[in-house]
């Protein structure tokens, strides 16, 4: 096949991977703007009304703060749990180093919903147990999503940890650091792409999970994307696209702002 | 600076043992080298006086100080690693200034030390660099510098001049050297390299599987090498396997009858022989032989041929390179011999 062919080819290959992704979420945007309440095509004419709607949403709006609140804490307790087992993975000689790295990946194969019914099954038996009221609490949903926070972190740290060189910690120990100052000074700053990457990553996922969250809120405690699916059982105006744009928006500019500080292609 | 004494330092892992018994005693302002085959224990040995690794016997002692078991953090010494180890989100300045920072040093006096220690290396006009934007030779003076700027008690320098190619070697060498002494630093240092060792050591110590196999000079370790070992990983040497038949007969396993040290203990033995003890043509040496040329070498300053003096036998010997035609050429008919004194018989007597 000639040269320009063949690039012409591979070009067309990539433009229409692309175009895949990006036909939903392109779809999702317009309609946010249609006018008419029962999206048909062609649009009726354009609005800005259904994001009006939005702060009038109590299900929206008190299901975006429990998500942000939920990603956040998840996120940092992942982070907190994910250095140590990624310093335990890349750093020792861990006997069993291999399963220990498969089985905190686990979480992203393990499909969503058998995920969220674990929990679900787990916590309820902790809460008969103790009687502490888990199910349904803001706590039982952040353990949740911490597991989903994990795999990614753990992954992108490793990942940092990897290229980083061991004896630099031991030459910051021989001019006199402790172990501890030689992590804060040396070790941190060295996987700090892979921190930002896994923390960004991880509250990404967070944010957006469905399957574990809905097996795990309570009753008038939702979160965004349980309260997307729970509008849509009813409804099916612009507003959840007036949402889901928002939402589009929130994450493409945390991914914006943390590629500032760390390039995220160098990471990823 | 201060002097360094290990006493009976072991080091082992379950069943393995990677430095046995090892003692030394470095005086203060000694440049000392660790000589030996990778595996040899060598930088496990250093390891220990850095205190990375923990010794499973003996005692390691600075200054008069006992600090077998103190950890790293707490002991004051300079150590230079092979990858050069700088911190790579540091500046060349903060790099340096980094032990004197854990020191706590105020800011003013450890930024004009750390600016003294790049002074001493030429390369106070890079402090704002980061150390990716230097080469391999700068990092590696970089890295001399921070070990430096501490003031420590002793230098470690763990195989500093491996990263670096031939001709950066050569000049880092030198810098390491001259610092060493201008300064009056106890140094300890660990190569595989025998030239290497042998320009920059006082003293030298061959290691090999973990122990101590001769302790001295230049001259020492090549003239009166303590064993066959030595005698091979310090400088060349032909090995001839045979016995001591009689008092200063030594017979080889091919049949050849050599005149030896009379001193020699009979019994299974090697006879080592330096390529350049050895003549060609010889006038009246105490061993005289004639063999067959089978390979020439070109080497510059020497010629060098192997000699088959036996079907299972054959020597290596340089010979000057005095320009002109050579004296002998391949599968030319040749006399060669060595005097008495040459060949270096080591027991193999159980």
């Amino acid at each position: 096949m000639p040269r320009h062919l063949r690039r012409w080819a591979l070009n067309g290959a990539a433009g229409l991977g692309l175009g895949f992704i990006l036909l939903p979420l392109l779809l999702v945007m317009w309609l946010a703007f249609f006018r008419q309440e029962i999206p048909s095509f062609p649009p009726e004419g354009y609005s800005l009304k259904w994001f009006a709607e939005i702060p009038g949403n109590r299900a929206f709006t008190s299901g975006f703060l429990l998500s942000l609140q939920v990603s956040i804490a998840a996120t940092a307790i992942g982070l907190l749990l994910a250095v140590p087992a990624s310093m335990a993975l890349v750093r020792s000689r861990l006997p069993l180093r291999g399963v220990l790295n498969t089985l905190l990946l686990l979480p992203l194969v393990v499909p969503g919903v058998v995920l969220g019914a674990a929990f679900y099954v787990g916590e309820l038996e902790l809460e008969m147990a103790t009687e502490w009221p888990l199910l349904g609490s803001t706590i039982g949903l952040v353990i949740a999503h911490t597991l989903v926070v994990i795999p990614w972190a753990v992954r992108l740290i490793t990942a940092s940890l990897g290229t980083l060189n061991p004896t630099i910690e031991e030459a910051a120990r021989n001019l006199g650091a402790t172990p501890l100052t030689t992590f804060r000074r040396i070790t941190l700053p060295a996987i700090r792409p892979g921190l930002v990457a896994g923390a960004l990553f991880g509250f990404v996922t967070s944010f957006g999970n469905l399957e574990a969250s809905l097996f795990l809120v309570g009753p008038g405690q939702t979160t965004l994307p349980i309260a997307i699916l729970q509008y849509l059982a009813w409804k099916i105006d612009p507003t959840v696209a007036a949402v889901s744009l928002l939402q589009i928006l929130v994450i493409g500019i945390a991914m914006l702002v943390t590629d500032r500080f760390v390039k995220l292609s160098q990471v990823v | 600076m201060a002097r360094l004494e290990l006493s009976g330092l072991s080091k082992t892992y379950g069943a393995v043992t990677t430095v046995r018994d090892v003692s030394l005693d470095v005086p203060d302002g000694e440049f000392l080298v660790l000589l030996g085959p990778s595996g040899c224990g060598k930088t496990t040995t250093l390891r220990m006086v850095a205190g990375f690794v923990d010794p499973s016997a003996g005692r390691v002692t600075l200054g008069g100080e006992d600090i077998t078991h103190r950890p790293p953090w707490r002991r004051n010494t300079g150590m230079v690693f092979q990858n050069y180890a700088l911190f790579p989100h540091m500046s060349v300045a903060e790099n340096v200034a980094f032990g004197l920072e854990m020191r706590k040093v105020p800011k003013p006096e450890r930024e004009q030390r750390a600016l003294a220690a790049l002074g001493l290396v030429r390369l106070s006009q890079y402090a704002a660099r980061l150390p990716r934007q230097l080469s391999g030779g700068q990092q590696q003076r970089v890295a001399l510098a921070r070990a430096l700027a501490i003031r420590p008690d002793v230098l470690l320098l763990d195989e500093p001049l491996s990263n670096l190619d031939a001709k950066l070697r050569e000049e880092v060498r030198v810098e390491i050297r001259q610092l060493q002494k201008q300064l009056g630093l106890t140094a300890v240092m660990v190569t595989h390299d025998q030239e290497e060792a042998l320009t920059m050591a006082d003293r030298l110590v061959v290691m090999a599987e973990g122990a101590i196999r001769q302790v001295g000079s230049q001259q020492d370790l090549y003239e009166r090498p303590a064993d066959r070992f030595v005698a091979g990983f310090v400088g060349r040497s032909t090995f001839l396997q045979g016995r001591v038949a009689e008092p200063g007969v030594f017979q080889t396993e091919g049949g050849l009858r050599l005149a030896c040290d009379p001193a020699a203990r009979s019994g299974p033995a090697v006879m080592a022989v330096r390529p350049e003890a050895i003549h060609l043509h010889p006038g009246a040496e105490d061993n005289s032989l004639s063999g067959t040329v089978e390979f020439t070498s070109y080497l510059g300053p020497v010629l060098e041929l192997h000699v088959r003096l036996s079907p299972t036998e054959r020597v290596v010997l340089h010979m000057p390179n005095r320009g002109g035609t050579p004296a002998a050429g391949l599968g030319e008919s040749v006399t060669i011999g060595w005097p008495r004194a040459a060949g270096m018989v080591f027991s193999e007597a159980a």
